[in-house]
């Protein structure tokens, strides 16, 4: 049976605010998925892993930069929330500063 | 403009419309517009289109020049209606999420790259489950889309929008995408063909990722012929999406006589199965027995596993793939107490219910303690269901179910039970494990309070192997 503090460590890792009644609700869901998903464990996996004809395999490219228009690059800067001129803003994350 | 009163939107397809077009019984215009009439009357009730393009009428000019020109092709003055999960640059996309609700995609989605060479007319963008998580299309943060068979019902999902916009003639053709069943699904409770393509014959640059390897793009249409055209339109390699196939990436023979049909009938027998779907489906093969197909019943031993497979697999590449919004970059913005808060707060109001479930789902997945009895074991399952079904196409040219269990259920009836709405895609999601392209078909109807629900009959067949999946449909449809 997972707990609320399960819930609330996971909902710390993928960075999601839940309220308390949202916490409680979801213990009895997520317990009645994982219950349903827990079927996988009665599957026999011993195979022999021979690789399937047009498997996807890594594509590789060349690091170097392509540019875009700067009509595009206005269309994609314009998205930002917050935007000073060429930069997207954010909040200081930093709590300290390092004056050394 | 008078001429649009004789164009029958009901019987319409692709080279109807085309034929039309050259011999000027009516323009692109006049078509586009015959659509636009359709989706002011219906698209309230029904809610299929989020948004109606205000440039459609443009767009629909500028092809008329084509055919003024010349340079008109098959798909030239087309109407499409567009899942709101692919790109069109400069026009909104949301996913039918909150978090995305003022977002302008600034690249246009291959898929879409090609349809806008060919002059096809973009009506709108089509409601959805919220990024693609569902089967209903009850998870839009944008209101239910009602099934235009029985407006009490769903049209499934998460393609719901655009299959209820072709089955109410609000769109000639509509593109969808389908992760465990998203085209197919709501294909079959709308009487429409869906077909997912082989993994990686459509290039995904541009659709927003929900499982990266489980997501597809494709069609939804009245009729089989109208599936091939789209589907070889926006089929190919392409630089952008290192997952794309080549043309021969997959060689399939050509067989030389009549496809052997499969069905494993030891997956049929439970009592999740409506009775209508399967006398429906019985019926089917009676009717291929008929039309001269021989039948043989086949073995898929782990066939069971494959929505516990599938929802692993979900629930942990979605996490992963929404963890890019981060209220910085695009998208909603909402302020907590700091610049981290700011995250917490924005995914925890952006995201809605569904797709808060499956992140943290998916975060649990794959956490380390799980990542191995989960993920990698869900990965390993999934390679031997695909090699399940190859096996399988050593005897058989395609492999036949229903399409879902039951006809289309009733709005509300199943939002509250995840585990009961995850049972939907019973059929459809082994196709999206293994990559193999299937297409549901309208195989009849179940009669129900008086009402006639579409059901859909589901073919799969060999990687690469979407022409068998052409020709054995349009024999049943009798196209």
């Amino acid at each position: 049976m997972i707990t609320v503090k399960e819930i609330e460590n996971l909902a710390n890792l993928a960075r999601i605010k839940l309220d308390n009644e949202e916490k409680e609700g979801l213990t009895k869901e997520i317990d009645s998925i994982l219950t349903y998903i827990d079927q996988i464990k009665k599957a026999t996996v011993d195979i022999d892993y021979t690789p399937i004809p047009g498997a996807v395999s890594n594509i590789f490219r060349n690091d170097i930069i392509e540019s875009i228009s700067s009509e595009d690059r206005e269309r994609i800067l314009n998205e930002a929330p917050d935007r000073e001129g060429e930069f997207i803003a954010v909040k200081k994350i930093i709590a300290q500063d390092f004056d050394e | 403009m008078n001429n649009i009163y004789m164009i029958d939107l009901k019987t319409l397809t692709i080279k109807k419309a085309h034929e039309a077009f050259k011999k000027g019984d009516y323009t692109c215009v006049d078509l586009t517009q015959a659509y636009l009439n359709e989706i002011s009357k219906k698209n309230k009730e029904i809610n299929a289109y989020l948004e109606v393009f205000d440039d459609a009428m443009e767009q629909a000019k500028e092809a008329d020049k084509r055919f003024e020109d010349g340079t008109a092709t098959l798909l030239t003055g087309i109407p499409f209606a567009i899942k709101d999960i692919i790109l069109i640059k400069g026009c909104i996309a949301t996913a039918a999420s909150k978090i995305l609700e003022n977002y302008r995609a600034t690249y246009d989605a291959t898929v879409i790259e090609k349809l806008k060479k060919e002059g096809v007319v973009f009506l709108g963008r089509t409601n959805m489950d919220e990024f693609a998580f569902g089967s209903s299309t009850e998870n839009s943060a944008y209101g239910p889309t009602r099934n235009p068979y029985d407006m009490s019902r769903v049209p499934g999902g998460t393609s719901g929008g655009s299959a209820a916009s072709v089955a109410s003639m609000m769109s000639l053709v509509a593109l969808g995408s389908d992760t465990g069943g998203s085209v197919r699904q709501p294909a079959a409770l709308c009487g429409n063909v869906g077909l997912k393509p082989t993994y990686g014959a459509v290039s995904r640059y541009g659709l927003m990722a929900a499982a990266s390897s489980l997501d597809h793009i494709g069609p939804i249409t009245k009729n089989i012929s109208d599936a091939e055209i789209v589907f070889n339109t926006i089929k190919g390699q392409d630089i952008k999406d290192g997952t794309t196939i080549k043309e021969d990436t997959y060689k399939t023979k050509r067989i030389g006589r009549k496809p052997i049909i499969g069905i494993p009938r030891h997956f049929l027998g439970g009592d999740g199965i409506h009775k209508d779907v399967l006398k429906n489906f019985n019926d089917s093969i009676e009717k291929f027995k008929k039309l001269g197909y021989e039948v043989k019943d086949i073995n898929l031993p782990n066939i069971s596993y494959s929505l516990s497979v599938f929802y692993i697999i979900n629930f942990a590449e979605a996490s992963s793939n929404l963890s890019r919004f981060d209220s910085v970059r695009f998208g909603l913005h909402k302020d907590g107490k700091d610049g981290i808060d700011d995250f917490f707060v924005t995914r925890g109001v952006g995201f809605g219910k569904e797709a808060r479930r499956r992140i943290l789902l998916g975060t649990y997945i794959l956490s380390s303690g799980y990542y191995d009895a989960y993920y990698n074991r869900a990965n390993v399952v999934r390679r031997i269901i695909t090699q399940d079904f190859m096996k399988e196409f050593e005897k058989v040219d395609i492999i036949m179910t229903p399409t879902t269990p039951a006809p289309a259920f009733k709005i509300g009836e199943k939002v509250s039970d995840p585990v009961a709405m995850y049972l939907e895609d019973i059929f459809t999601v082994t196709a999206d494990l293994t990559g193999m392209p299937a297409i549901s078909i309208p195989s009849g109807f179940s009669k129900i309070e008086g009402k006639d629900l579409p059901l859909g009959l589901q073919i799969t067949a060999r990687h690469g192997d979407e022409r068998t999946l052409f020709e054995v449909g349009k024999e049943f449809l009798g196209e």
